[in-house]
């Protein structure tokens, strides 16, 4: 439907999709971290798991996901929290820099592992 | 509960878990750019109370935001009663609620 | 300039409850065309048989909303020029409601879930009593005011992906509703319909799409109003909601 093409629902859709993401990721974190009470060796075997490249590409899609998750959601919670400058203003222009600090954690995070 | 409440809930645990996010996300560009290993994680985190002390509170902020989302999306994504979303949700937040606490444990250096 | 040898292509939904699909028909251009006259002079030349709903014809009403390429519009004041620019129209009836036939939609649920949003009025005072006086510069009443001109047309109903999901959802209008008398000083049951705006299909379920407040023909902004009265809540909540 065409009514859904404009800035908001993208951001909505990127939302509820990175955070459906995050959830289903959640379990998996705090199994691998609890492989620590194992020792160690089973800790430091799964590290290297997660050193391959394509678990890498993964790590950085979920780096981005959690900071694309935070400042839509930053939006959201302007927008229910404060009083609206202008009813007519839902704060889209948000948007676009919200998406862009995301690549920009992601880029840091990059920079860092290559 | 009731929706009202639940709202408030996730909305709240959202305000709690900005900065932390945020925390999180300057750990993870630290921790990888220095390399992961079981001995630095652990290093770290065994460091000082505070990051057990402050996992934990991000772990429960997490065990009440996740489930009130899911449970929106999967009342509106499927066709699931309201009972079978709820226990969803519910056994989601449970689950992910021990095994946070767990994770937190295990890396807290407290059960050696 | 649209010259008359130039025609439009219609495509126009055709059914009712249970089946239908879309019926293709050729009109002449027309200056200064708009969706309603199309509509019109299908049913005249071409489907005496079709339904379709109208009143006012100059956008006071609200009645001929339809699904206008996929959007919904008054059809009144939609011009052709704007929505055809390459010659084919596709008109069919609101979404998210039951059809009742052709281009009409049954609105009875729309209707039922502004009782079902607290959108009744209550006062507190008797005929014998004084006028109540509302303060016209006060910030609660700039706030009714933006929502106020709502004529209950359907189209962000229409707008919205939520109702289309959850059929408790109250939808934009119903919340709509609420907020104005939530802001409305000589509405006795504020709690009521606090309580009923934030219940199960209440605000809580509002996603911030912003379908709603691009739709709405008369620009208000339903998605400003329902963060409101979430805004309203979360006070409440923390027992430092005003007045």
């Amino acid at each position: 439907m065409s009514a859904r093409r404009h800035r908001s629902y993208v951001a909505h859709l990127g939302h509820r999709l990175s955070g459906l993401a995050l959830a289903l990721f959640l379990p998996m974190h705090f199994l691998a971290l609890g492989l620590a009470l194992e020792g160690a060796e089973r800790f430091d075997a799964f590290l290297a798991f997660s050193g391959l490249p394509l678990v890498k590409a993964a790590e950085w899609g979920l780096v981005v996901l959690l900071a694309l998750h935070l400042f839509f959601g930053l939006r959201l919670l302007l927008l229910e929290m404060l009083p609206w400058r202008d009813p007519a203003d839902d704060r889209s222009a948000l948007i676009g820099w919200g998406a862009a600090a995301a690549l920009a954690v992601g880029g840091v995070f990059l920079w860092g592992v290559i | 509960m009731s929706e009202a409440r639940l709202f408030v809930l996730q909305r709240l645990s959202a305000l709690v878990m900005a900065p932390m996010v945020l925390l999180h996300l300057g750990v993870i560009l630290y921790a990888t750019r220095a390399g992961l290993s079981a001995e630095a994680i652990l290093a770290r985190t065994g460091s000082t109370p505070l990051w057990p002390v402050f996992y934990t509170l991000f772990v429960l902020a997490v065990a009440v935001h996740v489930p009130i989302g899911l449970r929106n999306v999967l009342r509106e994504w499927t066709s699931l009663g309201r009972a079978g979303v709820n226990a969803i949700a519910i056994g989601f937040g449970a689950i992910s609620l021990l095994l946070g606490l767990r994770a937190v444990w295990a890396v807290s250096g407290w059960a050696s | 300039m649209a010259d008359s040898n130039e025609t439009l292509t219609v495509r126009l939904w055709r059914g009712d409850a249970t089946e239908g699909d879309y019926h293709t028909f050729t009109v002449p251009r027309r200056e200064n065309q708009t969706v309603l006259d199309v509509v019109t002079e299908i049913q005249r030349r071409h489907a005496p048989d079709l339904a379709y709903r109208f009143a006012c014809r100059v956008g006071v009403c609200g009645s001929c909303a339809m699904m206008v390429n996929d959007t919904p519009r008054w059809t009144c004041r939609t011009h052709v020029s704007k929505v055809a620019g390459d010659g084919t129209l596709t008109v069919g009836p609101l979404r998210n409601m039951p059809v009742i036939r052709d281009l009409v939609a049954d609105m009875t649920e729309f209707f039922d879930k502004w009782q079902k949003a607290g959108g009744r009025f209550q006062g507190s005072r008797t005929r014998a009593e004084p006028m109540a006086e509302v303060d016209t510069t006060s910030k609660a009443r700039r706030h009714a005011d933006a929502s106020i001109e709502c004529i209950n047309c359907g189209v962000c109903y229409a707008a919205c992906d939520v109702v289309g999901w959850d059929k408790d959802y109250l939808g934009p209008a119903a919340l709509t509703r609420a907020w104005t008398l939530l802001n409305d000083t000589r509405h006795a049951d504020q709690r009521g319909t606090l309580d009923r705006a934030m219940d199960q299909g209440g605000c809580g379920s509002c996603h911030t799409q912003g379908n709603c407040m691009r739709a709405c023909p008369v620009g208000i902004s339903p998605t400003g109003a329902i963060a409101g009265i979430k805004r309203m809540s979360l006070l409440d909540f923390l027992g430092m909601r005003g007045r």
